[in-house]
Parts: structure tokens; sequence; C-alpha cells
């Protein structure tokens, strides 16, 4: 399996990252050399084998399903790059 | 100088309680240290302040007895821990200026035995590295150095180990994902512990793989991580994979006798083209366990070769969902924004400039192991061989072996730059011993073991059984009392 400048930029995109033209070759061939790395796994049998979902047995806590925690919006919104009026405040979504 | 930050914390804790020393004595001396090693770059955010704070509240709760045993110990906090109202970046530029409205279990626990926080240590990018040199902030500098070269302390907790072996604080607290407690730690010539998958709450820790993800102590002997560990375990209610199993005292289980107990040796961890030092390293460290009384088994752990690969499928795919909420809207950096811009402009501007370029890989290499068609072949595979990997040690120790005893790292530190023209996967080789261990979720210490023919520091890893970090600390113990390490690093910085 072998990536290719188209692939690459798909992927970019897939993961919202912008990678400039001039750089999807060298992205490309970074992604072909970890990959090929990758490719070993094919050669091990796992015929019969479950994937694993926890390393650790064990069945995770339940709880009520209640409210623990809240009424904290200014300290929600500290951080935000851009907060109005109690919201984060983003471009324009739709037209 | 003085020579107070040299204390271990367990002298340290009987010097503060036979009133030889206050912990605000401690903690200026420990903020001297730092302001004189900023070539060394490993504190990154300083909390001088808080900290005497913090010291002078420790010391009223000393003389009021009954302190617990962190109580006025200096500590560092690298940086992938949130603290409340310091910054916690991770060592990346898109948490720039992210102050957290809250603490992380860990520090919180920490802070409510009484240590005191001197500040934030550097890393690698969002915990992405083995030689702390992805860091926003820049490399970190080992405290050894041997000839011109300035070398890595190693990564991903590049900025706890140099700190700790350069004497700037008594401990520190790491991360360990593939290794990036144990290879640091065995980098610098000091002692670091990750802890069975589950013992350390992950609550408030910056996440990279959460399957993977643990925190653990790194300090200046076996003795000083069984007092960190003790007051960093524990079940929160905040983190659902956190074990509600008791803590055992682990600093009372180490006797260091290991008379009867069983080490393996896996016949696997010997690799082509390992450099003849750090084989003749193990066979001590073998010796010296066969000499304290142990019984030493060769075993086989026959997927070993599959860790590496197997690691570079799940963390990044792991990743790549975690690190989906930098997205410019809620915290940290976001891109300027061209007019006419919309929303996708702004989580793709934005990622681009806030992420280094090994983020970046593995953001992308998730994200592609991931996607439609390619799920099946890399990631549920990958899944496969990780429960393959495990059961080799499961089949190990339910064949009574007690500990598994392998190198930690396959060389020496080396210098900084030097890996810059290599393709990224010769620096994934640095966790081949250390990363089987975060794969079958168990605990794994690094203990200095002797210096290589230049002087530097090598390490030897134990590997335990789950939850039972109290034997293997007990273990560790033995090794450290064998081999006599003392080694320090000349100060230069």
């Amino acid at each position: 399996m072998s990536i290719d400048r188209d692939t690459a930029r798909k992927v970019a995109h897939l993961a919202r990252i912008r990678v400039e033209e001039g750089d999807l070759d060298a992205l490309a061939s970074e992604f072909n050399t970890i990959l090929g790395f990758i490719e070993q796994l094919q050669e091990v049998d796992v015929e019969g084998v479950e994937p694993m979902v926890s390393v650790t047995p064990m069945r995770l806590k339940r709880r009520e399903d209640v409210v623990t925690d809240g009424n904290q919006q200014a300290r929600v919104l500290a951080n935000a790059p851009d907060a109005r009026e109690g919201f984060f405040a983003v471009p324009k979504v739709v037209e | 100088m003085s020579d107070l930050p040299k204390l271990t914390i367990a002298a340290a804790r009987d010097a503060l309680r036979k009133g030889e020393v206050t912990s605000v004595e401690l903690t200026e001396a420990c903020l001297a240290a730092i302001d004189g090693a900023e070539a060394l770059g490993a504190f990154v955010h300083r909390t001088p302040e808080l900290a005497l704070e913090r010291a002078r509240a420790a010391d009223e709760r000393l003389k009021a007895g009954g302190a617990p045993d962190l109580c006025g110990i200096p500590l560092g906090i690298k940086d992938l821990f949130c603290t409340e109202g310091v910054p916690s970046q991770a060592a990346s530029r898109i948490l720039e200026g992210f102050r957290p409205e809250y603490e992380s279990t860990v520090t919180a626990q920490l802070r409510d035995a009484g240590a005191v926080m001197l500040g934030k240590l550097n890393m690698d990018e969002f915990a992405m590295g083995s030689s702390n040199e992805t860091s926003v902030y820049g490399p970190v500098v080992n405290p050894w150095k041997v000839d011109d070269r300035q070398l890595t302390p190693g990564g991903s907790s590049g900025g706890s180990a140099a700190a700790v072996a350069a004497d700037l604080c008594l401990g520190a607290t790491g991360t360990d994902t593939g290794g990036s407690i144990r290879q640091p730690a065995a980098f610098t010539g000091i002692a670091g512990l990750k802890p069975t998958y589950g013992r350390c709450s992950r609550w408030g820790i910056v996440a990279f793989a959460s399957s993977l993800d643990q925190a653990g102590p790194m300090a200046k002997d076996v003795r000083d991580c069984a007092i960190l560990l003790k007051a960093m375990a524990g079940h929160d209610p905040k983190d659902s994979t956190s074990a509600d199993l008791p803590v055992p005292d682990f600093e009372a289980a180490l006797t260091g006798d290991i008379r009867g107990k069983t080490i393996g040796i896996p016949r696997e961890y010997r690799m082509d083209g390992m450099p003849e030092e750090i084989e003749a390293l193990w066979a001590e460290g073998r010796q010296m366990l066969e000499d304290a009384g142990a019984r030493i088994v060769d075993i086989s752990l026959p997927h070993t070769k599959y860790a590496l690969p197997t690691y570079y499928v799940i963390a990044p795919a792991e990743a790549s969902s975690n690190l989906a909420r930098y997205d410019g809207v809620r915290y940290g950096h976001r891109a300027k924004l061209a007019q006419g811009d919309g929303i996708v402009d702004m989580y793709e501007k934005t990622r681009a400039e806030g992420f280094g370029a090994e983020v970046k890989r593995r953001v992308m290499v998730g994200t592609y192991v991931l996607s439609a068609g390619f799920y099946d072949a890399y990631y549920n595979r990958a899944r496969k061989v990780r429960a393959l990997i495990k059961k080799d040690f499961d089949d190990a120790f339910a064949e009574g072996v007690d500990a598994i005893l392998t190198p930690a790292t396959p060389s020496a530190a080396f210098g900084l730059g030097e890996m810059a023209e290599a393709d990224p996967v010769q620096m994934y080789l640095n966790d081949v011993f250390t990363v089987t261990v975060n794969l079958a979720g168990l605990p794994g210490i690094s203990v200095p073991a002797g210096v290589d023919r230049a002087g530097l520091p090598l390490g030897l890893q134990l590997i335990g059984r789950p939850w039972e970090e109290a034997d293997l600390l007990s273990t560790a113990y033995a090794l450290e009392r064998a081999a006599g390490f003392v080694s320090k690093p000349r100060k230069w910085w």
C-alpha cells in the first residue's frame, strides 16, 4: 500500500490540518515510511484472536445518572479565544 | 549553592520532622537551583510565589504533627498535568495561554498531601517524542555531559528527568505512554516507575493515547518512587478506568529480600546490533539478582518484535481522536482568519499553526488507520496483536515468573540534533524495550545500574505483575542496592 499526494491531501483534510500543496509529497513519503514499518503486522497470525478492548479486565464503575457539577459558565468560557454573551463564538457556520 | 536540593525525599521528610530544616528553606534552595539552571531548559513555568505559600502552610502542618510523608517536599510537575491557574500547555503552541480552571487528580492529591509545586516541567509536545526535541519551548539539555555535545535527557518526560538528576527538585511527576518515564530516567541516572494501567487517575492529564497513558513518579531512588506513588495512586470517580483497589504502603514493602523470587529474562529482548555495553549491563543485572537469592529463568515473549508497529497504530489512532478537541474554539490558540474564511478554514489553519511536525504526523497517521477501508487492516489488526502481546506476559506470569528483567533503552543518551536527519521510525526505536509494558498495561520501573564507556548512565528495567507495584519496587530496591549506582552529573550549567 503506497500513499500518493492525493491520499495525503485527503488525510490532512480529514484530520483538519492545513497542508500546503508544496508539502504534500514530503508528507506522503513520511506516511509511506511509517506505514511500511506498520506493515509487519500483516505477518502475525491473528486467526481467532479478539481485538483488545480493555487492557485490564475490569468492569467500569456505574453511578447514578444525576447532575454532579455545573453552574460555572464563566469558568467554562474563561479560556476561549473568543467568547461573547455567554457563548463560544466561531465564524459563520450556515449560509 | 545549597546542598538541600540534593536530598532524597525520604531524607528531607526525616529532616523536616526533626526540625533540622523547614519546607521554606528547602523550597528556597530549590528555587535558587532552578534559577541557576536556565541552560538546562527543564522548568518552563515557574511558580515561586505559590511554592513559598504552600511551603509556609506545610511548615505549619508539620509543626502540628501527623503530616503526610510528602508534606513540605518540593516537586516539579510535568506540563502535561493541568494545574489550576498555572499555565498547562503540554509543550504545545496550540495550548498557549491556557490556564486550567481545575487541578488534575494526581496533582490535587500531591497538593493535598502537602507537597510544594515549584513549577511546570518541559516535555515533548503532547508527550510525543523520545528526545524532548518536539517541545514548543525548545529541548531540555541532559545534565550529564561527557564531551562538547549537548545530550538529550530523553522524552517525553525529559524536563522531569533533567530536573531530578540536576537536583533542581526532590522528585517529579512524569507520564508514560510508550516509555516516557522509563527512557528519560535511564538517560539521566534516576529511577522512574510506570504503574499498572489504572493505578493513577488520568483525570486532568492532557490525553495522548488513553488506553496507554499512565502517570508515575520520577525520583532520585526507588524508595522515593515508592513514597511518591502512594500519594499519586488511587481510585478516582472522575476516571472510570482508575482501579478501585486499595493503595498499599509501597515504602513499607521495600524489604529488598528477593530470595526465592523468579526473575524472567526474555530472549526476544536481545536485539541485533545492540551495543555490547547494554548486553553486558543486562548480564550483570541478572547476576546481581541471582546473587541476591532470586531464581533466574530464560523466558520467551514471542510477539515482542511486533510491539512497536502495534504501538504506532494504536497510539496515533487514539491521539487523532483525543487531539480533535484542539479546534480553536474552547481554549488555546486560534489562527487569524482571512476575510470570508469559514469554520473549516479556522480548524485547519488553527491546527496547522498550533501543532508541531511530529504531532501532525501522528494525528494524520491515526486518522489514516481509522479511516474507512483501513480500519480492519490496521487498527483492528493492531488490537488483536496487542492481545497477543499481553498474552505473552500472562503466560510468563502463569508459569511463576515474578518479574522480568530487560535493558531500559537500546543506548545511552544521544546528542541533541543527532536524529534530525533520521526518518521518524529511527526515533521510535528508542522505546523498543519499554513499549510492550504499556501495551500489556503492566507496571515497569527503570533503575540506574551502571555507566557506559563514556561515563553516561544506563538503566535496567524490571517489569512486574499487574497491581503488584509493591513487589516490583522491592525487587527494584534489591537491584538498586546491588548496583550501587551513585554517580552524579558534574555541574556545568
